[in-house]
């Protein structure tokens, strides 16, 4: 068994905008088993940052508890990571972000993590509309315990030793939608074509972007009778559109025909270019989107794609007002201004 | 692209960069984890069995598998495979049990050898056991050919040689040195049922137009005769002042020798630019490490001498300018004419053949160039009972190749004899076997070390330039040569993959540290080469492309880095990838059998 990676790599492997490879954003050697869907999109998160030209040391990891939750050992090894308490993480990614805003903040979590013990974080998190990326990696189990039912197991979904699931799931994007979130997403680990933009597009996105990201537990939850094994995935995914992510300044290559093709324009000027392949949906409009979702459900669809963003709506920051620069970055002489600043105070409350 | 045949046994040969490039296919990486494992007799077989020399080549090889080696492609420098190589012969235990043991039942039939250097010895070696009667004539004292005559003995001791030539000789060959072979017709007048030539390259290039060559020729020597006249000790000394001309192996031998035997100021001249010299980069560095002076860019103009003794040469100074093709021309700077001093030159700028023995009326064609005509694959010449082979077959190469010509002659010979048809080649002995050994575990060590080639320590100048029989290299020992062999990447050890049992989870894409692995849409190569992850830019190096999967994608999985680490299988949930080790060997007249399993049929 390996536990260490080769130092080696490929000579020509290429190098982004800040002369980094691929090489530069990757983590450990992964302990989860040996095809977990976690892993790919830990891969897809190492292509997505090394693609944006992050500086790993702006980055900060933060996960609860689960296989889920361990992956951030595996991807971006040089940038900043807590693994917290289970269901815990949303608190502290809350924290961190309010202290020092100038950081991309990954949220990593697992539907153990987040639609059960972390509920009533979770929630809490979008409503304010945090500036995090938000990733739940979707097993329908609790991996790292292995492998019981969880919260978003499909109803009817066999379980590996032949438990039929007898309750409702929850749809964690609906929900999140339901809540105020400004940015969900929904992928499969097995499909990086599509992660990789939607998780770009999410770091670039000022406010809460929620991903729920299929990944088959190729241990415990990948058997026939599955409603999240590779195989039943594949067969029931649904795209609601292609998406392309355009950096700030960079040329638009891909032309789409008229009508079909919607831009939206980031915060920091990059583009999310959608060619929609489902018409009756429109990714701008809540209601459009919850009814899409709902279809879907009927026809045992899951859809994929970007579903819903909203650029309009502030962040946690913005509602606060809070200062440009970062709360940690505040020294003594701004926070204690002194008697003065103080006695001023004090009379506008008089 | 189709998917790839890797039932070709060239397939995964290929993957073994450095047994593909040996002439002789030795399997390099079986031998280095040999070497890991304490087990030198076993190594040595292994190269004994398909190099027959491993003491010599351990320290003489051109070492064509070094700059084939995948090291050079992921870090920098190859594995010193041919130094690993003398560790083997270096500690080897008792081998000569492991041999074929005579005397072999006679099949009645007698072959001739002419020349005993190492391609007749490699005859010899191959057809002996198989109960053949071989006479083997040359017209030195002993066996060996130049390895004896030319390679020096301070990069090639006499025992070594001696021993490696007796494993062969022992088997019963008929042997009669100090004969030169002046008839070829006469030969054949003896009925062998083959005769095999093995007569090597032995004419020494000349410049006999030079102006001052007869004046002067007491002082001018032919590089290689002088070398085998040093080494059969006519020659024990030479002037204070040597010029050696020409920029080859050779060239590096001359000035070393004159080194040892009284030259202090011995100098290279040589047309080319320095880093054009045909001379190994290993030679060149050795050479200047013992003070010698290499002068490049000079063509020489004529032998100067005063009052009949040779006093120097003079050179034309020229620069190299190459035209689109890239083809080298020297055009002379307008610096003035060089002078160098010397009393003595050695001419070393090349060999030929040269066949004044051979009646031209016997059927034997020659070509224009004087070269019999031979067949690339049987070495058999137009007189079909007439093979050739080593330098003799297709002009100057070196040992390894004369080797792996001989380990062909003989099985042509054997064919012959058998009334065969000698294109009807054997195939390659193959082998492939799974090195699981658990869920995570290998039977070899997949680990990649990333040390730095290890240097082969020396013997004091001071020391060797005193004593021309004193090896300079030491050979690695025992605790230096385990951290080198860790540096090879078992690149026998394969990654067979098995489309239909893959379900496309990429956990083996995402894990391959160099990025090999792909998972995309098929192509014709030249755009499916583009497409992958890192664009696929050495086409020296196959694609491995499986069948169609599930979604309609191929894995692509480029050859060239791969690190043979195993964790691409390692990460496989489904055993998609296994490691196997692929065990190559060529084919001989006849099987030397091996004392351990992999190499038993
Ligand atoms: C100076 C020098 C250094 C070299 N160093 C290296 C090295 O480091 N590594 C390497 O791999 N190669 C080296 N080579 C090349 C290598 O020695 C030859 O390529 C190799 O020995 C060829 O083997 P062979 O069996 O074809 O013939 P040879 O080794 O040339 O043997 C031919 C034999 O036939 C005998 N012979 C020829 N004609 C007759 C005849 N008519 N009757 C009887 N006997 C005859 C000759 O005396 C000789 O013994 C070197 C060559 C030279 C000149
Ligand atoms: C407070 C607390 N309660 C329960 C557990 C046990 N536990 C560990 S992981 C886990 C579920 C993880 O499921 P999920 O978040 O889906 O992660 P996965 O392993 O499936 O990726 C549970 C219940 C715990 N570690 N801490
Ligand atoms: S790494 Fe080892 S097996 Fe691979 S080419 Fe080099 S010596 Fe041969
Ligand atoms: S053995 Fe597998 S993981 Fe390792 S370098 Fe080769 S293809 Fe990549
Ligand atoms: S790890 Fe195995 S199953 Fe997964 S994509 Fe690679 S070969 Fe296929
Ligand atoms: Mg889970």
């Amino acid at each position: 068994m390996s536990y260490l990676k080769p130092l080696f790599s490929h000579p020509k492997l290429p190098k982004n905008k800040i002369g980094y490879t691929l090489k530069e954003y990757e983590g450990s050697l992964s302990t989860l088993c040996a095809g977990c869907g976690h892993d790919s999109i830990s891969a897809a998160i190492v292509r997505a940052c090394f693609e944006l030209s992050i500086e790993p040391h702006r980055v900060a990891k933060i996960s609860g508890i689960g296989c889920s939750s361990k992956t951030p050992t595996y991807f971006l090894g040089n940038s900043h990571g807590f693994n917290s308490v289970h269901g815990r993480m949303p608190s502290v990614a809350t924290g961190a972000n309010m202290a020092n805003k100038e950081m991309v903040y990954f949220g990593v979590s697992g539907d153990g993590d987040s639609a059960s013990i972390g509920m009533g974080q979770f929630v809490h998190v979008i409503r304010r509309n945090l500036n995090m990326v938000y990733v739940v990696m979707n097993n329908g189990c609790y991996g790292l315990t292995k492998g019981q039912d969880s919260a978003t197991a499909d109803q009817g979904s066999i379980s590996k030793s032949g438990h039929v699931n007898p309750f409702q799931a929850i749809d964690l994007a609906s929900l999140a939608i339901e809540l105020g979130a400004s940015f969900v997403a929904q992928s499969f680990s097995g499909d990086k074509q599509q992660l990789i933009p939607l998780l770009k597009a999410a770091i670039q996105h000022q406010g809460f972007a929620f991903l729920n990201v299929i990944s088959p537990c190729v241990t415990f939850n990948n058997n026939p009778g599955s409603t999240k094994s590779y195989d039943y995935v594949r067969e029931h995914i649904e795209a609601t559109s292609v998406l392309d992510f355009v950096p700030h300044q960079e040329e638009i290559k891909t032309q789409y025909d008229e009508g079909k093709s919607t831009r939206v324009e980031l915060h920091d000027g990059s583009e999310i270019q959608l060619n929609k392949l489902s018409m009756d949906w429109n990714p701008e409009d809540r209601v459009s989107v919850v009814s899409a979702l709902q279809n879907a459900r009927e026809k045992q669809e899951i859809l994929t794609g970007l579903l819903y963003i909203n650029t309009e709506w502030k962040d946690l920051h913005g509602t606060l007002n809070t200062t440009k620069t970062p709360l940690n970055r505040l020294k003594e002489e701004e926070l204690c201004p002194g008697t003065e600043a103080l006695n001023q105070i004090n009379i506008g409350f008089r | 692209m189709k998917p790839t045949n890797t039932r070709d046994p060239e397939y995964y040969h290929k993957v073994v960069d450095c047994q593909y490039a040996c002439p002789a296919h030795t399997p390099v990486p079986e031998y280095i984890r040999l070497i890991a494992a304490e087990k030198y007799t076993e190594a040595y077989m292994v190269n004994w069995e398909s190099n027959v020399f491993p003491g010599v080549l351990g320290r003489t090889c051109d070492r064509p598998c070094e700059p084939a080696c995948r090291r050079v492609r992921v870090e920098e420098e190859p594995v010193a495979i041919c130094r690993l190589k003398r560790v083997a012969a270096d500690q080897k235990g008792d081998v000569k049990q492991l041999m074929p043991q005579g005397p072999f039942p006679p099949n009645g039939k007698r072959i001739a050898l002419i020349g005993g250097g190492p391609a007749s010895l490699t005859v010899a070696r191959d057809l002996a056991p198989l109960g053949y009667e071989i006479h083997l004539f040359d017209e030195q004292i002993a066996g060996g050919g130049m390895m004896r005559s030319q390679i020096p003995s301070f990069r090639l001791p006499e025992t070594v040689l001696n021993e490696e030539v007796g494993f062969i000789l022992d088997m019963g060959i008929h042997t009669q040195f100090l004969t030169y072979v002046s008839s070829l017709r006469e030969v054949l007048s003896q009925n062998y049922d083959a005769v095999f030539v093995g007569t090597g390259a032995p004419k020494g290039k000349d410049l006999t137009n030079l102006p001052g060559r007869s004046e002067g020729a007491a002082s001018i020597h032919i590089g290689i005769e002088w070398l085998a006249s040093v080494a059969f000790e006519h020659t024990k000394s030479i002037s204070k002042k040597v010029i050696v001309l020409g920029g080859g192996n050779t060239a590096m031998d001359c000035c070393r020798t004159a080194r040892r035997l009284g030259g202090e100021e011995v100098k290279v001249v040589v047309r080319s630019p320095f880093s054009e010299m045909k001379a190994s980069p290993w030679e060149k560095e050795d050479a200047m490490h013992e003070d010698i002076q290499i002068f490049d860019n000079h063509v020489p103009l004529s032998f100067e001498v005063e009052n009949g003794k040779l006093i120097g040469m003079k050179f034309q100074k020229v620069k190299a300018v190459y035209d689109e093709k890239g083809k080298r021309q020297l055009i002379p700077t307008e610096e003035p004419d060089v002078f160098i001093e010397a009393d003595e030159v050695l001419v070393a700028i090349g060999q030929q053949n040269s066949f004044p023995w051979i009646e031209r009326d016997l059927g034997l064609e020659f070509d224009q160039w004087e070269m019999p005509v031979v067949d690339r694959t049987t070495f058999q010449s137009t007189l079909p009972k007439v093979f050739f082979g080593g330098d003799a077959a297709f002009g100057p190469e070196n040992v390894i190749t004369a080797v792996a010509q001989g380990h062909q002659a003989a099985v042509s010979i054997h064919l012959f004899c058998q009334g065969k048809d000698l294109m009807d080649r054997p195939s390659p002995y193959t082998n492939l076997v799974s090195q699981k050994m658990g869920i995570h575990e290998w039977s070899y060590d997949s680990q990649i070390a990333a040390d730095h080639r290890y240097a082969v320590p020396q013997a004091k100048k001071s020391v060797t330039l005193k004593d021309r029989k004193k090896e300079v290299e030491l050979g690695f020992d025992v605790p230096t040569a385990y951290k080198e062999t860790q540096r090879c990447l078992n690149c026998d050890v394969q990654t067979v993959f098995s489309a239909d049992r893959c379900i496309e989870c990429d956990a083996c894409m995402d894990v391959c540290p160099t990025s090999c692995i792909n998972f995309t849409e098929n192509a014709e190569e030249d755009q499916l080469r583009l497409n992958l992850l890192v664009p696929a830019e050495n086409t020296s190096q196959d694609l491995l492309v499986s069948e169609n999967l599930k979604t309609g994608r191929v894995m692509v999985k480029d050859e060239d880095v791969c690190l043979h680490c195993g964790l691409c299988a390692e990460r496989c949930p489904t055993s998609a990838w296994d490691m196997q080790k692929y065990f190559y060997s060529v084919t001989k007249a006849y099987q030397v059998p091996a004392p351990f399993p992999s190499l038993q049929k």
